[in-house]
């Protein structure tokens, strides 16, 4: 801990030294600099006169929202069905496209440094871009269903799944497969007693915890047109109809909450 | 051993072998794969499929990956970087606001030094927090302070407070309680003692896990435009809902860089504290 000499003789103990301090001091600064000019920015772009209502506007909104509307329920329970699928089936989607990928970005599996280099821009590609765009671009070309909707929920868990996947493969033991290669077998053989086992239960798990990120995303992903409960939950929002908003919101959170739980109580029981 | 027993020895038991299943129950391994199969039928069943309308999408799919091919930076630069600054504004002013905001929410949830009221009401302001998606709290957010980047900030810092409040908050049940003891103790103020008997284990975590929340609002940012929240995500829904695919793309490509940049930044930042 540096020390600084005082004029009369005693000295006084810095967490850092003075260079260390000025360094941070100047990060500091920075960092206000740059708050305040990100703030500056936004403040230059909103309309002041409507956020003076907001507090009117936020209890006008909350008394629309009750009592809520429980008579709509009945007619959620299949956009809520439409919802768990497009979860379901996107991240089956989802697996079916990473598994190959994630051979080929492994770098004990993969053939060769270019084709791992592709595999990683294909996973960097569908992990930065959110469902939502996902589901964007395919409305635009499929039209609104749910369909759009899977394949969107599908082309973003491949990153998510691919990544993961292949870290796991890259950690494995790598002794059964001297063993197997040692045994004469071949590649696919060695793959599928020596690696496969291996990274089995770690799938496992990456994929139902993909499955509880899609069940949230899947829930929105119809704000967009994309099927399932985010249609019914645009409509409402749009007529304002905020008393079936409330409905709406409520199974949306005990959907949220069941699958995480399943997720969770699943994962546990596998690992 | 005459080599008759031996002969019949071998007849016996020479049984091939096979890898364990993976679930030992037969009824469970089975009734898994039944049920997966009504399930996929039942859920393939439920989706209708207007054929024809994928069929004519078909053409501007092949527009969009020419797009893909010929990104135009160009013709609407201005609405691209206006969206893309006021994203990354918005994810600056929204992090930090969350920063700040989610302490007290953290400290409360965590249930070795809070009192049990508190933790419930904190606990339930992160659930409630965390439960929904950003670009439904972005609704709700644009209804009351209108359009523009203001309600994006509120959103994302919102978010922010259900992410960084738990995580900080789990971190904080995990610390060495002797060292808090130790400072207790010593007669120290309620303050005192979380701030040298609980920040000083819960710093670097909390610095990395800010960084990370920072990326992760750039991403959000960038879609909650859709809903009117200010950020390129608005743009994006311009560009598509005028096929302008050029443009759409470029708007892509734009995230995707930024998105991996500030996902290494995060990495290597994140490296260094931990």
């Amino acid at each position: 801990m540096p020390l600084n000499p005082r004029p009369d003789g005693t000295v006084s103990w810095h967490k850092r030294d003075r260079r260390r301090a000025l360094a941070t001091y100047f990060g500091y600064l920075v960092g206000a600099t740059l708050l305040l000019v990100a703030w500056r920015f936004v403040s230059d772009q909103t309309l002041w006169f409507f956020v003076a209502d907001a507090p009117r506007q936020a209890v006008d909104l909350v008394s629309r929202m009750f009592p809520p509307q429980w008579s709509y329920a009945d007619r959620l329970w299949e956009p809520l069905w439409d919802t768990v699928n497009i979860a379901t089936l996107g991240t089956l989607m989802g697996i079916v496209i990473s598994v190959p990928i994630a051979f080929l970005a492994a770098r004990n599996t993969s053939p060769h440094t270019a084709v791992r280099q592709a595999a990683l821009v294909v996973i960097a590609f569908s992990r930065s871009v959110n469902s939502l765009i996902w589901a964007l671009l395919l409305v635009s070309i499929l039209g609104p269903g749910v369909l759009a909707g899977i394949i969107a929920i599908g082309l973003r868990s491949v990153g998510f799944c691919t990544k993961l996947l292949y870290e796991a493969i890259e950690e494995v033991n790598p002794k059964p497969i001297e063993a197997l290669t040692a045994t004469g077998s071949t590649g696919s053989q060695v793959v599928a007693y020596g690696i496969v086992p291996q990274v089995l239960p770690a799938f496992a798990g990456i994929i139902l915890y993909r499955w509880d990120i899609n069940i949230r995303s899947s829930t929105v992903v119809g704000l967009v047109g994309a099927g399932g409960i985010g249609i019914q939950l645009n409509a409402s929002i749009n007529a304002l109809q905020w008393d079936r908003v409330t409905v709406i919101f409520v199974m949306i959170i005990v959907l949220v909450l069941a699958a995480e739980w399943v997720s969770a109580r699943v994962r546990g029981a596998i690992q | 051993m005459s080599a008759a027993g031996q002969g019949a020895l071998r007849r016996r038991e020479v049984p091939v072998w096979r890898p364990k299943p993976m679930i030992r129950s037969f009824w469970l391994r089975y009734g898994l794969v039944v049920g997966a199969v009504v399930y996929l039928r039942l859920a393939l069943g439920s989706i209708d499929v207007n054929w024809d309308r994928v069929a004519r999408g078909w053409e501007r799919a092949k527009v969009l990956f020419e797009g893909f091919a010929r990104p135009d930076f160009a013709s609407r630069w201005e609405f691209i970087q206006v969206g893309i600054l006021e994203s990354l504004a918005m994810t600056v002013v929204a992090t930090a606001l969350g920063i700040v905001l989610s302490i007290p929410f953290a400290f409360g949830a965590a249930r070795n030094i809070a009192s049990p009221p508190v933790y419930l009401l904190c606990r339930g302001v992160i659930a409630v927090a965390r439960s929904f998606q950003e670009i439904v709290i972005a609704i709700f957010f644009v209804v009351m302070v209108g359009f523009g980047p203001l309600a994006g900030v509120l959103t994302l810092a919102f978010a922010s407070i259900g992410f960084l409040g738990k995580l900080l908050a789990e971190d904080i049940e995990d610390i060495e309680p002797s060292q808090l003891e130790a400072i207790r103790s010593t007669g120290a103020t309620w303050f005192q003692a979380m701030a040298y008997g609980v920040v000083p284990q819960v710093m670097p975590r909390f610095v990395g896990l800010s960084v990370y929340r920072l990326d992760i609002n750039f991403r959000e940012s960038s879609v909650i435009g859709i809903v009117g929240a200010g950020g390129i995500g608005g743009a994006l829904n311009t560009s598509i809902a005028r096929y302008e695919y050029g443009t759409t793309a470029a708007i892509i490509i734009v995230i995707v860089a930024l998105v991996y940049l500030g996902e290494y930044a995060s990495g290597v930042v994140r490296k260094r504290v931990q």
